[in-house]
């Protein structure tokens, strides 16, 4: 059990460090949306934290790989944004967010929920004590999800979560840019705990994805989203 | 000293990781701005070639033009890189959407290990550009150019100008890199005020499809090339101070003599026109394709001011007089300066060195020019062209749009000349005359409207309307004979229909022209501090008048 508050402790379990970062972000989306917005986060958020490949060399020393770069466009969300060239980590965050998705759209699930991306290290306990992982950094994105009801309205959605969209990533950049406790560069057999080495092309740090479909405490968010709409259409 | 901390190898080093880095932004900014989705492979082998570990391709063109603007220089405080977007219209207006800021203070960080922790946060902050550069509206608009607009960018080394952005520009900070020799710092401001170019406006024509361009071969690009930075309008932020009335120039005070029928005299008795401040500096060195005058080029950029001489109506404030020289064989005509006489031309724009730099930059290979000093500010070319020609610009235009109508309705002779030289009075025009005099008014009779017209104005209105018997200039329909029923009346020498052919088609209203009322509006904002200092000094003059009214 945590210490710390339960806004830093990661749903997986991992023991954050003292110095953990624990970003929460917030978006209201329509259903559809949904797969769109969770990956332009996470992407983004894995642009920042992935290196190229390392390959050591004699002395301790160490070259890295070049990471590629693409634009995605978003079907149902007006917006764009860049994501690492990788097929792997493209599938694994998207067989990541399809579950979250399905979750919210199941049953018992008021459209609420959250989804976790953290970034830990491994550090080696000695027997008969198992590895513990670090948490060093937990995102967090909640997400609501509201149902509309005339193509009007969605096309109005389709602006407003671009531009929504817009302010995260300006988010996601302002945290990276606070050059705060990123784990040492590792030698060689230390690079598993920290690096996730089993992609061909990139490099990202350690992470792990979850989520959580929440109880609805009341439908006052989808509500304000409505609100929200209606008033954009009334001007 | 600051220096001596720093290991020669590690300043040689850092000032190498400077360079590529400002070299990587301007690929980074000038390709997401292409309209096109970008694509690079990730590599697990390093090639070498890939600085920062990105996959940034090099576009020659904009590594020359980069290269040019740093001019062998890096950096430094107070010597910024500056990548301007613009959009320009496929009727050549322009417009300044974003500068990017590679900027250096002077917090420096001695601790910081170069070769390892400033190279990769400097990989870091190129992610960052690239997430970025996808999130200001400018993106979209770059995505939709092609059929009626293009992106175009510039780069520029020194100060940073943000005035052509607008009111309210916001600014977004994409990141900062702290170094032994100093903080670099990425940001870009942006205008938010698209108020006369939405996105919508062009979200409803599809964008032509293409010829697909391979960047990297050494073609033009049709959507991003290097602007042609000559023309563009000051921003309506003004940063400039408005000079007090003293400093203002004044345009035209030249009278020229009264009495030949077919020469005009006119007075401007004082123009709003402010006198840039100096504000170049030497370092400020604007990149310029084939010209040579990027000096001037930055110090028009800097100092240039929309004279406000222009068809605003608070211009109308200062009355130009005139007498209109008339031609008796054709009354419906009207002889302006230029035209008929040698009256010597005015200078429409403020007599300062960068005016004539302007000049030549109106190169024909430019096309059309969006110029604020100009009445209407969608010009064509050829009155771009025509004032540097030595016509007559804005007072010529003006004077155009006072320039009465000869023969006014219900008037049964011609009145052949009309002068009021040398009237110095304000308001003359419209003092009490006889009864002929009147019929000049031109608040009786609609003046013609201004010869030159925008692209836009031309549907609303026929051009030189002059209601002549010859027909109408309608565009879809020729009037052969208007007989209108019961129109005959023995009173007034004029029927109904000729009447209704005089007027059916009256000149727009300037004001009301979607461009030139948004020009001019805020030309008359700018220019109302120094107005309200005039009248505040002549007030007693004002005193005296309204007295005589009470």
């Amino acid at each position: 059990s945590c210490p710390l508050s339960s806004r830093c402790c990661a749903p997986s379990g991992a023991a954050p460090a003292m110095n953990c970062r624990a970003e929460v972000l917030e978006v209201s989306v329509e259903g559809r949306q949904v797969e769109e917005a969770m990956l332009a986060v996470l992407h983004t958020i894995l642009l920042h934290r992935s290196t190229g490949k390392f390959h050591y060399k004699k002395e301790g020393t160490y070259s890295i790989g070049t990471v590629g770069t693409q634009d995605v466009d978003c079907d149902f969300i007006d917006f764009a944004y860049v994501r690492v060239s990788s097929e792997e980590l493209d599938r694994a965050l998207r067989k990541a967010v399809g579950e979250f998705r399905d979750a919210l759209r199941g049953s018992g699930s008021n459209g609420m929920g959250q989804i976790s991306l953290e970034f830990y290290q491994k550090k080696k306990s000695r027997w008969p004590f198992s590895d513990e992982c670090i948490l060093w950094e937990l995102w967090t994105i909640k997400v609501n999800v509201v149902n509309l009801a005339n193509e009007q309205e969605r096309q109005i959605c389709r602006e407003k979560v671009g531009e929504k969209l817009c302010e995260k990533i300006i988010n996601i950049v302002e945290v990276m840019n606070r050059h705060e406790y990123l784990p040492k560069m590792p030698t060689q057999s230390e690079v598993d705990n920290v690096f996730d080495t089993s992609l061909k092309d990139v490099q990202p740090y350690l992470y792990k994805i979850s989520y959580q479909i929440t109880d609805s405490l009341g439908t006052s968010v989808t509500t304000t989203m409505r609100r929200l709409i209606k008033d954009t259409l009334a001007l | 000293a600051m220096d001596t901390d720093l290991s020669s190898q590690d300043r040689k080093d850092l000032d190498k990781f400077i360079k590529f880095f400002a070299l990587k932004t301007v690929q980074v900014i000038v390709q997401a701005r292409l309209g096109e989705k970008i694509c690079t492979r990730s590599s697990s082998s390093p090639t070498g070639s890939d600085w920062f570990n990105l996959a940034i391709k090099d576009i020659p063109e904009v590594t020359h033009e980069a290269k040019k603007a740093l001019a062998g220089q890096l950096p430094a405080v107070g010597r910024s890189m500056c990548v301007e977007i613009s959009l320009k219209t496929s009727e050549g207006d322009s417009m300044e959407l974003e500068i990017w800021c590679l900027e250096m203070n002077e917090k420096c960080d001695k601790e910081i290990k170069v070769s390892y922790t400033v190279y990769n946060r400097l990989s870091l902050l190129l992610k960052s550009l690239l997430a970025i550069t996808r999130v200001t509206p400018a993106y979209r608009l770059s995505r939709k150019q092609g059929h009626e607009y293009v992106i175009l960018y510039r780069i520029y080394f020194g100060e940073v100008q943000l005035s052509g952005l607008g009111e309210g520009f916001q600014t977004v900070r994409v990141g900062t890199v702290g170094t032994p020799v100093g903080t670099i710092t990425l940001s870009c401001a942006y205008r938010i005020n698209l108020a006369f170019m939405s996105t919508r406006q062009f979200e409803r024509t599809p964008p032509i499809m293409g010829i697909i361009i391979d960047h990297f071969v050494d073609h033009p690009y049709p959507s991003s090339s290097p602007m042609h930075p000559c023309n563009y309008r000051a921003g309506e932020d003004n940063a400039a101070v408005y000079p007090s009335v003293e400093d203002s120039q004044e345009v035209c005070t030249t009278s020229f003599s009264t009495s030949p029928p077919s020469q005009c005299v006119f007075t401007v008795t004082k123009a709003h026109f402010q006198t840039p401040p100096p504000v170049v500096t030497d370092t400020l060195k604007v990149p310029v394709m084939g010209l040579a005058f990027s000096h001037q080029l930055s110090s028009s950029r800097l100092s240039y001011q929309p004279a406000a001489l222009g068809v605003g109506s608070a211009d109308m404030g200062y009355p130009v007089l005139f007498a209109g020289g008339l031609n008796a064989a054709h009354p419906h005509q009207l002889i302006g300066p230029g035209k008929e006489g040698g009256v010597p031309p005015v200078p429409s724009h403020p007599a300062h060195g960068t005016q004539a730099d302007q000049e030549r930059m109106c190169t024909p290979l430019d096309g059309v020019h969006y110029s604020a000093a100009t009445p209407s500010s969608s010009e064509d070319t050829e009155t771009v062209s025509n004032s540097s020609e030595g016509k007559c610009g804005s007072p010529h235009d003006l004077l155009e749009t006072i320039f009465i109508r000869k023969v006014g309705a219900f008037v049964n002779k011609p009145i052949n000349q009309v002068t009021m030289a040398n009237l110095d009075i304000p308001f003359a025009m419209f003092a009490p005359k006889n009864v002929e005099l009147e019929d000049n008014d031109p608040m009786v009779n609609p003046p013609e409207s201004p010869e030159t017209e925008s692209p836009l104005q031309g549907s609303l209105h026929s051009e030189g309307s002059s209601g002549s018997s010859t027909g109408n200039t309608h565009d879809d329909f020729v009037m052969i004979d208007f007989k209108p029923a019961f129109s005959k009346d023995d009173i007034l020498p004029m029927d109904l229909g000729t009447f209704y052919r005089e007027f059916q088609n009256p000149p727009q209203l300037s004001s009301l022209s979607i461009d030139i009322g948004a020009q001019s509006m805020a030309e008359d904002l700018d220019s109302l501090p120094e107005k309200l200092a005039v009248h505040e000094k002549n007030v007693k003059e004002f005193d005296a008048f309204v007295e005589t009214l009470q």
